[in-house]
């Protein structure tokens, strides 16, 4: 305790505006997990090169899945209707490689423009009512967009899905490969990328007036936040992020189902975030591991019924409660809790054994 | 024309029935229960199982299907919706979602993936002529079934005690519950006699909407549509959004096949937008 009283003391003697730098800076430094996650994530590259096309689809989730959080852990919209921006995106990318042009990161920012702009319109939609409003307002978007895939079946190929495109080597350089390695690195470095930006949004001033929106609009407003503008802001990236997924997706696969559109993406999506917990970004990443990998077990070990395992995960997680189980940690033995302890509170650059 | 306004009419009233449950959970207890399909395809299924295995009589099937999926709405109700009535609506949105997940993944497992069919009694097939109208006896008989309901509901609701007693409950709680009223006992019963409309529902409604597994994902937005627009402040409200839904739907995929749908989902999003508490609702009602 002491390390950390002495430098606020030492702070809090300078002026506020430094405090509140000092203060930002110290929340927004990297954290061990971090480090540790993005150094795994690399080296499977070389130790499971046969695993790349799960791993491929775990980046692309976890995008989709921060996508989310942007929208719900910071500025609390509860969304039904988040796929209609993922599967916005795969089309997008899929008619723009066949049509115009078979490079994926021109298509990759085409998808996620066309996603953005798409996502812009709708946030006006978003502004108002209640939860409940919300929630069928965002539904009621993704429905018109899979009705719309559907019945325009001279372009996106309807219920068949869209195929007959190649995608080209990325930047003309690397061509993707047929066990998907060149995809898997392809996908986590666009999600590192994404995450890079999320996270500097989210610890800049612009993510904590986000949180002070969700916790209370009225009091936000009364301390000079614009909550509206803020939020057309957040839900046009987070529609950005989430156009960048579903592109993603097609890209890996050189194929788009009329899948992407379907409701139980944007069921998945939740699911997925509540499994890593809402509001801190790395809780898609983490649910999106978890989430695979079980629905990968479990299409193993029951093909046709494993939604019946997803639901009952949802179902268990609500009933013990979310917020229990983002602190798990606490119902560890004492002495393993202050190993994690260390661990999450160690950064570069800064002493071991400060506590906090 | 006349008889698609009259078909309209009909599956309006049955999404009415099945909906109406949805009205009370949803707008008046305020929690998303967006498994509320899955009840009615319990209905449904119980209907099927009954008749096509054991020979059961249809008449003697649609109470049975009621008291059963009420049942087991009173079941799941004090086991688990109880402990989410407090909880944020994203949790009830998670919880009710994998209700549906589940529900539709047991029933695949159970009774195959197939659409499934009942055979209706003979005298409820055919058409008759009503004043000049060709007109299904089946959507008949609906509309019958459910017009003496509608009536029975809004008689209940607004004369009798239990009626007031719902009413005290969902207008404040806590004074309800200072009266005197056992204000869970109240929930857990209209929760149960929701479920139970919507199964019977289900059970009529399997000849015109069709069962199979994916019938709670397929009409979770009508039922959520029916309650949204119409507002949660009394019974007409919901039951005026059923009906134009049902003829908008039933005129919409006559008339024009190809953006029936569409024009249902952007019309909700529309109204949404400008009503955010619904068609009929009074200004600042909960």
């Amino acid at each position: 305790m002491t390390a950390v009283s002495e430098s606020q003391e030492a702070v809090s003697a300078a002026a506020p505006e430094h405090l509140a730098a000092a203060q930002l800076r110290r929340r927004s430094a990297w954290r061990a997990y971090e480090l540790v996650l993005w150094l795994v994530a690399v080296a499977l590259i070389f130790l499971l090169p046969s695993k790349a096309l799960l791993l491929t689809e775990i980046a692309i989730v976890a995008l989709f899945a921060v996508s989310l959080d942007l929208i719900l852990g910071y500025a609390g919209i509860v969304s039904l209707g988040h796929g209609a921006f993922f599967g916005l995106g795969a089309y997008v990318a899929g008619l723009f490689a066949r049509h115009y042009f078979t490079e994926p990161v021109t298509g990759l920012l085409v998808a996620g423009l066309a996603s953005g702009i798409f996502g812009f319109a709708a946030s006006f939609l978003v502004l108002r009512g209640s939860d409940l409003t919300r929630l069928m307002t965002t539904l009621g978007i993704a429905l018109m967009l899979a009705e719309l895939a559907n019945q325009m079946a001279w372009l996106t190929g309807g219920a068949d899905g869209l195929g007959g495109f190649t995608i080209g080597p990325i930047l003309g350089l690397f061509e993707f490969d047929l066990w998907g390695r060149t995809g898997y690195i392809y996908s986590l470095a666009v999600l590192f990328l994404a995450m890079l930006i999320a996270r500097r949004l989210v610890h800049a001033p612009f993510g904590l007036s986000l949180k002070a929106i969700k916790a209370n609009r009225v009091r936000a407003a009364m301390v000079g936040v614009p909550a509206n503008s803020r939020i057309v802001v957040i839900y046009t990236i987070a529609a950005v992020y989430a156009g960048f997924a579903g592109a993603l997706l097609t890209q890996t696969t050189s194929f788009v189902s009329p899948d992407v559109l379907a409701f139980h993406r944007s069921a998945d999506v939740l699911l997925v975030l509540v499994i890593g917990g809402v509001g801190y970004l790395y809780g898609g990443i983490i649910g999106a591991i978890v989430f695979t990998l079980l629905r990968d077990w479990l299409s193993v070990i029951t093909p046709q019924y494993w939604m019946f395992w997803i639901g009952l995960v949802l179902v268990v997680i609500v009933l013990i409660g979310r917020e229990n189980l983002a602190r798990w940690h606490t119902f560890l033995p004492a002495p393993v809790q202050r190993v994690f302890k260390r661990a999450a509170s160690w950064r570069p650059g800064v002493k071991l054994g400060g506590g906090g | 024309m006349l008889t698609i306004l009259f078909d309209g009419v009909a599956y309006g009233m049955l999404l009415f029935i099945i909906a109406v449950g949805l009205a009370i959970t949803l707008g008046l207890m305020n929690f998303i229960n967006l498994a509320h399909g899955a009840f009615a395809m319990a209905g449904g299924y119980i209907t099927v199982v009954l008749m096509n295995r054991y020979g059961v009589s249809f008449y003697l099937c649609l109470p049975i299907a009621f008291l059963v999926v009420a049942a087991l709405g009173a079941l799941l109700e004090g086991t688990l919706y109880r402990r989410l009535y407090s909880a944020p609506h994203l949790d009830q949105v998670l919880f009710s979602v994998g209700l549906v997940f589940m529900s539709v993944a047991a029933v695949h497992y159970l009774m195959g993936g197939q659409q499934q069919l009942i055979h209706l009694p003979p005298e409820l097939n055919g058409r008759t002529e009503i004043f000049g109208i060709g007109v299904g006896r089946y959507r008949l008989f609906i509309t019958a079934v459910c017009a003496v309901l509608v009536v029975a509901l809004q008689l209940v609701l607004a004369k009798t005690r239990f009626g007031s007693q719902l009413r005290a409950a969902v207008d404040d709680g806590r004074v309800a519950r200072g009266l005197g009223i056992n204000v869970s006992a109240v929930f857990a019963l209209t929760f149960a006699f929701g479920s139970g409309l919507a199964g019977l529902g289900g059970a009529m409604g399997a000849e015109i909407l069709g069962l199979d597994p994916n019938f709670p994902l397929k009409f979770m937005v009508y039922f959520l549509i029916v309650v949204t627009v119409g507002g949660t402040s009394s019974m007409t409200g919901p039951f005026l959004a059923a009906l134009l839904l049902g003829i908008a739907d039933v005129a919409g995929k006559y008339y024009f096949p190809q953006i029936g749908a569409f024009v249902i989902y952007g019309v909700m999003v529309i109204m949404l937008v400008l009503r955010p508490h619904g068609l009929f609702s009074r200004e600042g009602a909960r």
